[in-house]
């Protein structure tokens, strides 16, 4: 009837719209141990990338032993100190350079583990999910098979047979892990494949190959996102484990298990405390900071999650009418 | 003790003492984005004994409000006052909020599946309440559930005791609930869309109980729904509610026969209940606005035909008329009651039978059912389905739930094979296609889904939905395909600037345009429609059903509508086809079956569903007081 009636709502009363991605950052800066979390993660790349460096600043090598300055007259290890500052390894190696460098096996097998893992889950636990029926029950059964193997036997009995490589760990990893993941895919796939919107590209003919990639799979984003993130420290502790086992990477390469194993196998620690306290915290931390950000990723992800709900309630009511 | 302040809503509704009694209540629910004002500055006071109706669409702040008056908003901040049997049930504590829910306040929900818990007996779960409120013996608790039990029309009450909710059908279940919120007699019963997860036919009789029981004993009821023709048969005073706003509030007679607030007047013109041959449903342009924003002046004047040019900047004063009725509108006289008529006869007589698109004959489908050990047993969803659906011409399929309406779409789909009988598109048997075929095919049928919200992907973005039928038959691309999704979203009414937004940044409305506009790309011969409105609320239902007239109108396109609201079927179909257990009881023209049912069937669905009563003319209303907004 006139024309205010299609008139813009005036400034004062305008409404901001976020979009999802930028209500993930918000929700993730909001969460302080997520912060705290991806500082840990980001200090150690740092530290894998510029191992090269350390060891210039330093002048030390990695491998080189350094008989007179490192070890003291009867043979024992030097604490941490202006030369070495964390101190130095039974062989008189620079503890210092030979962390920056495991952190560089730790992350790349970690990360690379973890996401090879993540895509033979997405594979296979979507693959059953969708078809179902017969493809569903031998791949479920295979998934169980994988989860019920010991690992350590198993990865034991490999190494001893093939001989220890880092191909080789990846590889143990990458068999072991990706099953937990597998199974909580298949389940979404389950409940997503009955939704409406997959009938609906069905009735316009798309094949299942299509459906499965461009309907399902967006919608697996925040699973494979928080699965990917809680794995990476779980490939790291299990690198640890078998370099620790001597299964893993070849000595005199350095890595935070090997680091560890080394420390432990003639009781050195009793005397040189760095030797475990040092390789030990950036294991403890790294995984923990990867544990935390998934923890956070996952509630930031997921605005229904109780924790938001919670966080949203205890902030002060700014707008409250008196 | 019920202050004397209150004095202004004691004269209207006539009662001197009102059971309950909201003065000024607020309630802003903080969320990420800020706070969302759900319900503002509304006051109503409810006689005792009556029924009071509170109407909205979703997102109106209905059920809000009840959730706030019963204590179980605890993150909300809540203002004003509620006064309850002399005390202010706002700020009360939650141990003194407990007592009252159940002993003095009864709550129906929507869903009566849900509400209920599916591990305990219905009989237990009644019992637990009158345990929870009084010291009461295992027998004598239940001797009391089963009298109850009876008294809500539960056969053989004593026996059903020990059933579980899954042994119940949904209105039976209501009826529980029902039995539930009244066991302890409360003062008060608070029913949010007691009937909307119910068949038509179950919907009255649930109401019909209702009404009874609060006759029966004196219980007041606070009855929220989005249905006006529920409100309009049995309600005595109504509060009509939008973004949070009371803006029309009176004796329901009074409201319904001359709305007096332009909203309630455009609700009543575009429910498809109160249609009438060649009248046109008349829907609420725009949609809803956001509730995070405080708007400058009316909050309806962005969609109203009657706005004047003050209504966008200052908040409208409170008319009150001299039968009560009370407005928040600028409008002195209220609002006008002109119904518009249909611009054309549209419907021309078919002279010849057309041409057919879908031959659907004695079509059958029967599940194998049975438990693992148990013997397997069979479960006849159709029992000889036959129907023929011409060019350009809409069949409506109208039955209950469980009827097989929606299992015959998808067949005629081919999407779900047929265990026995043929269904025939264009000519080919959808039974016999290879691979290839069966591709073709779904360039000629076409669904358009329920549910807005499952049937789009929430995690791809407009175009790319609109898209699909393009991409997946290679027709078009890159620029081609864009300009084409353009094209199809002017045509049905979305603003194609929005190519990219994700279908969460749109409303349900529509998001069903958007499914609209994918079904048609392809031009296919036949579209089924599989209940495209019934999620829907009333005002855009009416802009969805009037779009897809409009495209049969400019395209010539074919319908096969299914809908459980014969209302909705009436207003768009040619033909109707009423469905009762898989099979089809009448096949009528649209006009002559309501004018004249034959099958009993339909006859009982007609009579269940309501009609609301025309608009009377509103002269011997006068206004009697205007109260700025402060």
């Amino acid at each position: 009837m006139s024309d205010v009636t299609t008139k813009e709502p005036s400034p004062q009363t305008e409404v901001v719209q976020r979009g999802s991605f930028a209500l993930t950052v918000r929700r993730l800066r909001r969460d302080t141990a997520s912060m705290a979390a991806l500082c840990v993660i980001f200090a150690i790349i740092v530290l894998a990338i510029v191992a090269p460096w350390v060891a210039d600043i330093t002048g030390h090598s990695p491998i080189e032993q350094f008989r007179e300055t490192g070890l003291s007259p009867a043979g024992i290890p030097v604490g941490p100190g202006s030369e070495f500052w964390f101190g130095t390894d039974q062989l008189g190696r620079d503890v210092l350079v030979r962390l920056a460098y495991g952190a560089r096996v730790s992350l790349l097998v970690g990360v690379f583990a973890a996401l090879l893992a993540s895509l033979i889950a997405v594979v296979v636990g979507t693959t059953a999910g969708y078809f179902g029926g017969t493809v569903d029950l031998v791949l479920s059964r295979l998934t169980d098979l994988v989860m019920s193997v010991p690992f350590l036997l198993c990865a034991l009995a490999l190494v001893s047979a093939f001989g220890p490589s880092l191909t080789l760990s990846v590889a143990v990893i990458v068999f072991f892990s990706w099953a937990p993941m597998a199974r909580v895919i298949r389940g979404q796939v389950i409940s997503l494949r009955r939704q409406d919107f997959v009938l609906a590209s069905r009735s316009l003919g798309a094949g299942p190959l299509s459906i499965m990639v461009i309907d399902i799979l967006p919608n697996l984003a925040v699973p494979i996102i928080v699965y990917t993130t809680m794995q990476i420290p779980n490939s790291i502790v299990f690198e640890a484990t078998l370099s620790f086992l001597g299964m893993g990477i070849v000595p005199p390469t350095p890595s935070w298990g090997g680091m560890l194993a080394d420390a432990s196998s003639n009781s050195l620690y009793l005397v040189a405390w760095w030797l475990i306290f040092v390789p030990g915290t950036a294991l403890l931390m790294t995984t923990l900071a990867f544990n935390i950000l998934g923890d956070g990723l996952r509630d930031a992800l997921d605005p229904k999650s109780a924790r938001t709900m919670r966080r949203l309630k205890r902030r002060p009511k700014a707008g409250a009418k008196p | 003790m019920v202050p004397t302040s209150a004095s202004l809503f004691r004269r209207q509704t006539g009662s001197d003492l009102a059971i309950l009694e909201a003065k000024g209540l607020t309630v802003g629910i903080p969320t990420e984005d800020g706070t969302v004002h759900a319900v503002r500055n509304v006051s109503f006071s409810i006689k005792p004994g009556s029924l009071f109706g509170i109407a909205g669409e979703s997102g109106s702040g209905k059920s809000v409000l009840t959730q706030a008056v019963m204590g179980l908003l605890p993150n909300a901040d809540i203002g004003g006052e509620v006064w309850f049997e002399g005390r202010n049930l706002i700020g009360l504590s939650q141990e003194e909020m407990r007592r009252l829910r159940g002993g003095r306040i009864g709550m129906i929900f929507q869903d009566p599946l849900s509400s209920l818990h599916p591990f305990y007996t219905i009989g237990a779960q009644i019992a637990e309440v009158l345990h929870a409120h009084e010291t009461i013996s295992p027998a004598e608790a239940r001797a009391r559930v089963v009298d109850m039990l009876g008294k809500v029309g539960i056969p053989a009450p004593a026996e059903r005791f020990d059933d579980y909710p899954h042994q119940f059908s949904g209105g039976m279940r209501q009826r529980v609930m029902i039995a539930m919120a009244l066991i302890l007699k409360p003062a008060l019963v608070i029913a949010d869309e007691p009937t909307t997860a119910l068949d038509v036919t179950v919907q009255a009789q649930i109401v019909a109980l209702l009404d009874t029981m609060r006759r029966d004993f004196g219980t007041t009821v606070i009855l929220i729904t989005h249905d006006l023709g529920l409100l309009s048969s049995v309600a005595d005073d109504v509060m009509v509610m939008y973004a949070g706003h009371r803006l029309e509030y009176g004796r329901a007679e009074d409201v319904f026969r001359a709305p007096a607030h332009p909203y309630t007047a455009g609700l009543l013109r575009s429910t498809p209940a109160s249609y009438r041959p060649g009248t046109e449903l008349a829907p609420i342009g725009g949609r809803p606005p956001s509730l995070l924003a405080t708007p400058a002046g009316c909050v309806f004047a962005p969609r109203c035909t009657e706005a004047l040019p003050r209504c966008s900047s200052e908040p409208p004063p409170l008319r009150r008329y001299s039968d009560g009725v009370e407005a928040l509108c600028w409008l002195e006289e209220g609002a006008s009651t002109v119904r518009p008529t249909a611009k054309t006869a549209t419907i021309a007589v078919k002279a010849a039978p057309p041409e057919p698109v879908a031959e659907i004959d004695d079509v059958c489908l029967t599940y194998q059912v049975g438990s693992f050990f148990g013997p397997k047993r069979a479960l006849n969803v159709l029992k000889g389905v036959n129907l023929t659906v011409g060019r350009g011409e809409t069949i409506g399929l109208v039955g209950e739930s469980g009827c097989g309406k929606s299992t015959l779409a998808r067949i005629v789909a081919g999407l779900v094979p047929a265990t026995s009988g043929r269904v025939r598109v264009l000519g080919r048997d959808m039974g016999a296609l290879d691979a290839r075929q069966w591709r073709e095919m779904r360039r000629e049928v076409q669904l358009v889904f329920q549910d807005p919200f499952g049937s789009l992907n929430p995690r791809r973005r407009v175009g790319a939905i609109i898209g699909d039928p393009f991409r997946l038959h290679g027709l078009a691309k890159g620029d081609e395909r864009r300009e084409k999704v353009r094209h199809l979203m002017e045509r049905v009414g979305l603003n194609p600037e929005h190519y990219n937004r994700f279908p969460a940044e749109f409303s349900g409305g529509q998001r069903q345009r958007i499914g609209i506009a994918r079904a048609l790309a392809l031009n296919p011969a036949l579209i089924i429609c599989d209940e495209p409105v019934s999620a829907l609320d009333v005002s855009i239902q009416a802009q969805v059903l009037n779009l897809l007239r409009e495209l049969q109108r400019d395209l010539g396109l074919t319908y096969l509508f299914i809908s459980h609201d014969l209302s909705v079927v009436r207003h768009v179909c040619d033909r109707i086809a009423v469905m009762q257990g898989g099979r089809i009881v009448e096949m009528e023209t649209a006009e002559r079956l309501f004018a004249d049912p034959q099958h009993d069937y339909t006859r009982t669905l007609l009579s269940a569903s309501k009609t609301l009563p025309a608009f009377a003319e509103a002269g011997r209303r006068s206004l009697v007081e205007t109260r700025v907004a402060s």
